[in-house]
């Protein structure tokens, strides 16, 4: 695994997340959040796990960015009324950060680098999902049905 | 130096602090999913990190559990963009300060 691309993708991730958190104008802050996922995405790939790292590509920012871009543009004549920014949060999100940070560099057993593996490949996975994981990938097509039906009727028309 | 566990781990710390903050301090209800779905990625992040330095590598666990959790995290996403839309279209605001509507 290669450090300085590591250090890069990092750096990246977490500026375009930070600018996605705190920009003014809510459009900024939605491209901010589709360019991080294009980071999360990238130590994906560093990790070796390529295949989630193009479903997380196509879904978020092929499907999820683009359906908080449409959302923006539908409720956009409010926009100019959402100044406010609580610093409680600000605290709150500190503190866990901190707390985790110091959790994760007490613990020895995590100071580990990367075993060696073989590449995991497509086929592999697509095996796995047809015999192991069948009856949660079953769930979860039916869970997307259900969410595509209670999306479509809470945004449908109330005739009267 | 090849970088550790611990240091993805951090990075993966830092997404979820960022996503907390966005979803505890902005008003506006689309910044509160925005934070959300961020907080879910870096969950995927530690589910991908844990399979790749863990033990044992002949089942894709790991790959598993972080594709099912992008499934479901597209699932909540429309299902919260919809609502987000619907409450605008009552109330004329997605600021989620003014829908006090059910407080006590």
């Amino acid at each position: 695994m290669n450090s300085a691309a590591f250090i890069f993708t990092a750096i990246f991730t977490v500026a375009a997340a930070l600018a996605a958190a705190t920009l003014r104008k809510l459009m900024h802050a939605a491209l901010s959040f589709a360019v991080a996922l294009v980071g999360v995405a990238a130590l994906f790939f560093l990790l070796g796990a390529e295949f989630v790292g193009l479903a997380l590509v196509f879904i978020y920012i092929g499907a999820v960015a683009v359906l908080i871009v449409f959302t923006i543009l539908l409720t956009r004549r409010d926009v100019g009324r959402n100044r406010g920014f609580n610093w409680g949060g600000a605290i709150v999100a500190v503190a866990v950060f901190g707390s985790l940070t110091w959790s994760i560099l007490k613990t020895q057993s995590l100071a580990i680098i990367a075993p060696h593996m073989p590449a995991l490949t497509v086929k592999q996975i697509g095996a796995a999902l047809m015999t192991t994981y069948v009856w949660p990938l079953q769930c979860v097509g039916l869970l997307l049905t259900a969410a595509l039906i209670g999306a479509l009727i809470l945004v449908m028309e109330e005739k009267r | 130096m090849t970088p550790t566990l611990q240091v993805f781990l951090i990075v993966s710390a830092a997404l979820f602090s960022i996503g907390l903050l966005a979803a505890l301090s902005r008003r506006h209800a689309i910044f509160i999913l925005i934070g959300i779905e961020m907080m879910l990625a870096a969950a995927n992040l530690n589910f991908i990190a844990f399979w790749r330095f863990g033990p044992q590598h002949q089942s894709p666990v790991g790959v598993m559990i972080a594709l099912f959790s992008i499934a479901i995290a597209a699932a909540e996403a429309a299902v919260g963009l919809a609502m987000v839309i619907a409450v605008y279209r009552h109330y004329h605001t997605t600021n989620v300060d003014q829908l006090d509507q059910l407080r006590g």
